[in-house]
């Protein structure tokens, strides 16, 4: 361990980073797995449960196990992509053709330094954040990287040069647009509350999480309770953020072919797909650590507690290893649980109209997020007066 | 490190800017626009300065250029031919070109570069701490913001009433 500490600031930065992203990656890619099973599962079919490796079939009810739940199906999917010829149109503009999935990438994986998972305390009693980089301007950082997402639906439909994926970025563009302006307002609320008069005023993810991991009443009360209307208006926006149903409409299979991913095939292809989960899996994460307490297991019973409650029965329990560890499954597993939503309501809501997600989007969520900024602005005025 | 990085930023800015203006494609033009425009938002983190930096990328980068994009895309401006050389060009190009060395042997000659404050000597950056920005625009800069306001207001009510085709009374209400 001290070995670690003793490595130049830039080689620590880099492991760390690696480690975090040798992580999204592989889970980013098992969602594509999820998704087949889940959707497999709410229609009443088995789905995937047929693949297996030869040599290893003989191998009594773990690999039978494994084989049902899809695992090497996900192996051989990933084998796929990444042997498979990759083609390249002839019509195509060979350079943005080839950046868009880069692109697509890029915002993916570079939020994720910005989302604290868990938290533990140190060897001075100080409770500290496990991140990558804990900036003081958390989410809006989160939200300005992932608003850089848009170039590569738009360069990857321009790029393609044909009317499917034109039409497809198009609308994908102009949704990811409008509803980043609702996104941003229905956060608002959160940071009037977290930012008490007479701080330093912070937009720190860690922050909010701080704020819900008290014991009183309004310190240990989650967001998602306090501002119902938030949460809402922000999972809405997070559904149009990340193109998922019913909000599909960088894809819109039944009209669209495959919207700006008509013309791209194996790896690139794949690298939209894995950036979607990515980016998932992140805004679910933002979502949890606002609106969710983070890494607390329940309201009002912060993880702090847990763990001094659990010292006493386990040895063990006060060390910062076992902290962590436990924040991170709790943080973990709500995160799982929202994957597991978004693709619930995609077997649940019938995909919208262009001009519905344009009427929603201005007409009702906008409106919306203003007059509950206004609402809790004053409310939380009076409150903290 | 703080210097190389500014050097990396400078020249990875300038190399953008300067695409901006040579390339033909358009869409080539606003991919460089893009990355002049992070290349500024590294610059402005180097400057302490998180928060310009983050609403440069979430304003301009995220959405403004994109939104050019999308208008040149629409258009579909593939770059036009090249224009003939024309005396008034040689004639504008030589003025601009005198009035930035005055510009430049003005600033050398007033003495403003040999002077500038060291970072030592400089006070704690205001733009580190997010509630000076909030006290600074609520107070000093409070009417430039609100003008800004009504000028932005201004130019979406005009684009309101030119891109609308208005025909009978019914339209108008």
């Amino acid at each position: 361990m001290d070995f670690f500490f003793q490595l130049p600031l830039w080689i620590q930065g880099a492991v760390k980073g690696l480690a975090v992203i040798a992580v999204l990656f592989p889970l980013a890619a098992a969602c594509s797995m999820a998704e087949r099973k889940i959707s497999a599962w709410i229609q009443g079919r088995p789905g995937p449960n047929r693949t297996v490796v030869p040599w290893l079939a003989g191998i009594p009810i773990i690999i039978p196990f494994l084989q049902r739940l899809g695992v090497f199906q996900l192996a051989a999917d990933g084998g796929k992509f990444v042997f498979k010829e990759d083609v390249v149109p002839g019509h195509v503009n060979k350079l943005y053709f080839i950046a868009a999935p880069i692109l697509a990438m890029i915002p993916a994986l570079s939020t994720i330094t910005i989302v604290p998972f868990g938290a533990y305390f140190d060897s001075a009693g100080q409770l500290v954040p496990l991140v990558l980089a804990n900036v003081d301007i958390g989410l809006l950082a989160v939200l300005a990287i992932s608003s850089l997402g848009v170039y590569s639906v738009i360069l990857a439909g321009w790029a393609s040069n044909s009317k499917y994926p034109f039409l497809g970025s198009i609308r994908a563009s102009a949704q990811l647009i409008s509803y980043e302006l609702s996104m941003t307002l229905s956060v608002l609320p959160v940071f009037l509350w977290v930012n008490a008069p007479g701080g330093q005023g912070t937009l720190s993810l860690f922050a909010v999480v701080q704020a819900q991991s008290g014991t009183g009443f309004f310190n240990g009360l989650w967001l998602g309770i306090w501002m119902p209307v938030s949460a809402f208006i922000f999972l809405v926006a997070l559904f149009a953020e990340t193109n998922r149903q019913p909000f599909d409409m960088a894809e819109s299979e039944a009209d669209l072919v495959g919207g700006f991913h008509t013309e791209y095939g194996a790896f690139k292809w794949s690298l939209f797909f894995v950036a979607e989960y990515a980016h998932m899996i992140v805004g679910s994460g933002v979502f949890t650590l606002l609106f969710l307490g983070g890494w607390n297991p329940l309201p009002w019973i912060p993880l702090t507690r847990v763990v001094h409650g659990l010292s006493h029965w386990i040895s063990f329990a006060g060390h910062p290893l076992f902290m962590g560890v436990l924040g991170v499954l709790i943080f973990l597993g709500k995160v799982g649980f929202f994957i597991f939503f978004f693709m619930w309501i995609r077997w649940t809501l019938p995909r919208f109209r262009y001009d519905q997600i344009m009427k929603l989007g201005w007409q009702k969520l906008l409106p919306l997020a203003i007059g509950n900024l206004v609402f809790y602005a004053l409310l939380i005025a009076l409150i903290q007066k | 490190m703080a210097d190389s990085l500014f050097y990396i930023f400078a020249f990875f800015t300038v190399a953008c800017a300067v695409g901006v203006v040579a390339n033909r494609n358009a869409v080539n033009g606003a991919m460089c626009l893009m990355l002049c425009l992070m290349g500024i938002a590294g610059l402005f983190v180097l400057l302490d300065a998180y928060l310009l930096a983050a609403l440069l990328v979430l304003v301009y980068a995220g959405a403004v250029v994109a939104l050019f994009l999308f208008i040149v895309m629409l258009l579909d401006m593939q770059g036009g031919v090249k224009r003939p050389f024309k005396k008034m060009t040689a004639v504008a190009s030589l003025a601009s070109l005198g009035l930035m060395l005055v510009g430049v042997s003005m600033l050398g000659s007033r003495g403003h570069l040999a002077t500038l404050p060291s970072p030592a000597a400089a006070a704690a950056p205001v733009g580190a701490v997010l509630k000076n920005y909030a006290e600074l625009l609520f107070t000093t800069y409070l009417l430039p913001v609100q003008v800004m306001g009504f000028l932005l207001l201004i130019a979406m009510l005009g684009v309101i009433v030119l891109s609308k085709k208005f025909e009978g009374m019914e339209d108008i209400k």
